[in-house]
């Protein structure tokens, strides 16, 4: 085998020499999506770091057909191309795959998806398109340098909710989406997290057989906004899980019905202490009070979620 | 196949004999019973299309970019506020090259609202890359969204392309109009064929972002893809009149056409329902032996230029009557008149008349006063009449305007 | 496997549509300080490197051989830090 050919990277449906920082979990994110949806998978891609560092003309990361329109609409061109197809198949046009044979996904991050683009998505969530949507949660927008996002957890210092001398970061609580979402009637919701692949390549083949809208909310560290240090990035990811402040679950037809259980529950601070955007919190007056808040939303998830085994 | 039909049927019609894949759309005034129709059609089988039912404007026009990209026939409609709310992806249709069609039932945009009809919503789109087709009648209204079609889906053209017809007064009067035979739609208007798809079997990737090194010679490959749809444009109308014998504008690339010009001095430049109304007051002139013609505007974007120009070749004076506002400088159709005359070296007066706003009768004392005012120009050094002394709101109610304005 | 080059005689196509995976071109190798060496002794072929990387550059080469593609790692020591047995060290990368 020639040198460069031991790494197949023609069997890549993502493609390295995207210009994701070092240690990206949302990178992480599109190769397991890319996996479990295998090559017959069209994608739309909201405007966002994912999106920018995979797509400068004429590079592309991607070895699906995938495409990219605006930042809040990707729940939108999704539920356009996927109702093409059922136009097709229906009128019998060809040259087209069948409609029962592609995967209609949309993938994008959390503040194209909580805020921008909510609009498009409840509007495709009602009206029950066939259409896979998965939100890649680094809890801020990233691509455009770290600004607070519906999904912003109470307490993070980024640099619209900067910490400073009267402020303690973000000062509300995180958007809980994946019930907006469940609210629209959808079949089938989960969270998941790049520290547990299987389960979130698992969830991925699973929703995939389900006809209708589903959706996927990944958790996704992100080194550069989160100010942790690469390496450490699934670590995090796992810590948000065995803190309870990120439970992994899944809720079907607006019911929980799976739950990822904690063993031996740890305390919110070995999270946040790995984080630059916390470190504030353990410096500042008061900033106890809020480590406090948040270990009570993790307390809460735990008894919502029944977490503890 | 005369039919006695209201505008909006009459749009609905065009639209099932054009068979689109995917039909999106949402309700807005006067434009709503356009897609109620086609509702109504799809739900007794009449019409196979898959008809999305959307949550807003901008959704309509998203979920059609998403549909043409996979290659299929698009059809949305709208106006006024929605035409605005859906403005940023109709600029991105054009640049990423997916073809899409629509009728717009021109209203007014807000501030203030109305719900009347005037340019002021199509024209604030004229820079994104879209071509727009206007009507006189109804009849036209519905041949535009054939030829829309047919010029769009061009491989070396793929653009958004509009058909335009005044709110209410033509998506709301019934008109004589005749239908389409099937057999002369395969012959006019084949299934499309698209450049690229989204096909897991061939993928590629669109939308991707460019540097700059890239993106004004995308931007140019626009450019150019309007400018060849004049004549892509004029092919249409050819073909058009060879299958369904009807004519538009077929000597000048079917992009304007013209009444009573021939040795015009005095010259109405105008477009859309006014029209009809112009036509009959020129009458009016002509049988006292006054040297007055129309030149009627069939499509805006891309400007007719060279059309125009050979239109007023002889001309003396020029009145625009268009249905648009000005913001600052002036409306639309007389600063591109201007700007096309102004390669010519032809310098005489432009006057420009804002008539028929939010819906407001343009009667015949309208037009006479402004083919009154163009007359007394004649002959005049456009310096002698001034930049402010062209814009004229034909009519404009001083009595109601406060004090000092 | 010969890597497409995106800019060799460039044209641009309508709507700047992209070919798929031309992103191979970009050898974001040159990103790294310090680089991922496997002490394949250790390694246990549990794969989870592989699974954790995000630039795709360390893979299954042959039965239980995992190995570094070093034109793309951009030396983020998931790895490092995900090996269950160690056996993965960051070594200064020399000038």
């Amino acid at each position: 085998m020639a040198a460069e050919d031991k790494f197949r990277h023609e069997e890549d449906l993502f493609c390295p020499g995207h210009r994701a920082c070092p240690g990206c979990g949302a990178a992480i994110a599109c190769k397991l999506v890319t996996e479990a949806t295998g090559p017959n998978t069209i994608m739309a891609m909201p405007t966002g770091c994912m999106e920018v560092t995979t797509t400068p003309f004429p590079e592309s990361a991607w070895g699906i057909s995938w495409i990219h329109n605006v930042f809040e609409n990707a729940a939108a061109i999704a539920a356009g191309f996927e109702t093409a197809y059922k136009a097709f198949s229906k009128r019998g046009k060809e040259g087209y795959m069948d409609y029962d044979d592609v995967n209609f996904v949309a993938m994008g991050g959390d503040g194209a998806t909580f805020d921008i683009g909510i609009r498009s998505l409840s509007g495709m969530l009602e009206r029950g398109h066939d259409v896979l949507y998965i939100c890649y949660d680094n809890e801020a927008y990233m691509n455009t340098g770290i600004q607070r996002s519906g999904s912003t957890p109470l307490g993070a210092s980024t640099t619209t909710s900067p910490s400073g001398k009267v402020s303690f970061g973000e000062d509300v609580h995180k958007k809980d989406m994946p019930r907006i979402v469940a609210a629209h009637g959808v079949e089938y919701v989960a969270t998941a997290n790049i520290a547990y692949p299987n389960d979130f390549q698992d969830k991925i083949e699973k929703a995939l057989e389900i006809e209708g809208p589903k959706y996927i909310q990944v958790f996704a560290p992100c080194p550069r906004g989160w100010r942790n240090e690469a390496r450490d990035v699934v670590k995090i990811g796992r810590l948000g899980v065995e803190t309870a402040l990120h439970p992994i679950y899944e809720m079907e037809n607006g019911e929980i019905t799976e739950v990822q259980k904690i063993k031996e529950r740890k305390p919110v601070e070995e999270y946040l202490k790995l984080q630059g955007r916390f470190k504030h919190l353990f410096k500042m007056e008061g900033g106890e009070e809020i480590i406090q808040e948040i270990q009570r939303v993790a307390d809460r998830n735990a008894e919502i979620f029944g977490l503890d085994e | 196949m005369d039919k006695m039909l209201t505008g909006y049927d009459a749009v609905a019609e065009a639209v099932k004999s054009c068979d689109p894949d995917v039909i999106s759309a949402y309700p807005i005034t006067p434009q709503t019973d356009i897609v109620e129709k086609l509702s109504e059609m799809v739900a007794d089988g009449e019409l196979t299309s898959e008809f999305i039912k959307v949550d807003s404007e901008f959704n309509a026009a998203s979920t059609c970019i998403g549909a043409s990209a996979a290659g299929a026939r698009v059809f949305s409609a709208t106006c006024s506020q929605g035409l605005k709310l859906m403005s940023e992806v109709l600029f991105t249709a054009s640049g990423m090259r997916l073809p899409l069609v629509m009728a717009i039932a021109n209203r007014s945009l807000s501030s203030p609202l109305s719900i009347w009809s005037d340019y002021t919503d199509t024209f604030a789109e004229k820079d994104g890359g879209m071509i727009q087709f206007y009507a006189e009648d109804v009849q036209e209204a519905m041949d535009n969204i054939l030829m829309a079609y047919k010029v769009a889906e061009d491989r070396e053209i793929l653009l958004p392309a509009l058909s335009c017809l005044d709110g209410f007064i033509l998506t709301h009067v019934q008109e004589p109009v005749e239908l389409y035979d099937e057999e002369d739609m395969k012959q006019f208007l084949p299934d499309r064929v698209p450049k690229y798809t989204l096909d897991p079997s061939n993928p590629v990737t669109m939308g991707a972002y460019t540097r700059p090194e890239y993106w004004a010679e995308c931007k140019y490959m626009v450019q150019k893809a309007l400018m060849k749809s004049k004549d892509k444009i004029g092919e249409a109308v050819e073909e058009f009149a060879d299958v369904f014998d009807r004519e538009y504008g077929l000597e000048n690339n079917g992009l304007i056409s013209t009444y009573k010009m021939e040795d015009a001095e005095v010259a109405i430049v105008s477009l859309g329902s006014v029209v009809g109304t112009i036509k009959n007051v020129i009458d009016e002139y002509r049988d006292k032996g006054e040297k007055v013609g129309l030149v009627k505007l069939r499509v805006y974007r891309p400007f007719p230029v060279h059309e125009i120009n050979k239109a007023l070749e002889d001309v003396e004076a020029v009145g625009v009557m268009e249905k648009h506002v000005p913001s600052g400088h002036q409306a639309g159709v007389a600063i591109d008149t201007k700007s096309a005359l102004y390669s010519t070296g032809k310098r005489i007066p432009v006057l420009d008349f804002l008539v028929g706003l939010a819906g407001r009768d343009v009667a015949r004392d309208n037009i006479r006063n402004v083919i009154e005012k163009t007359k007394d120009v004649k002959g005049k050094d456009p310096k002698e009449i001034g930049f402010d002394g062209e814009e004229h709101w034909e009519p404009l109610r001083t009595e109601i305007l406060p004090e000092g304005i | 496997m010969m890597v497409k080059d995106p800019y060799k005689d460039l044209k641009l196509t309508v709507g700047a549509v992209v070919e798929p995976c031309t992103s191979l071109i970009n050898k974001t190798g040159g990103w790294r300080e310090f680089k991922p060496v496997i002490d394949h002794e250790t390694c246990i072929a549990c794969g989870r490197c592989e699974t954790f990387c995000p630039d795709m550059a360390v893979k299954e080469v042959e039965e239980d051989r995992y190995e570094f593609d070093l034109d793309y790692c951009k030396g983020c020591e998931i790895c490092a830090e995900e090996c269950p047995v160690d056996a993965i060290k960051m070594v200064k990368e020399a000038k």
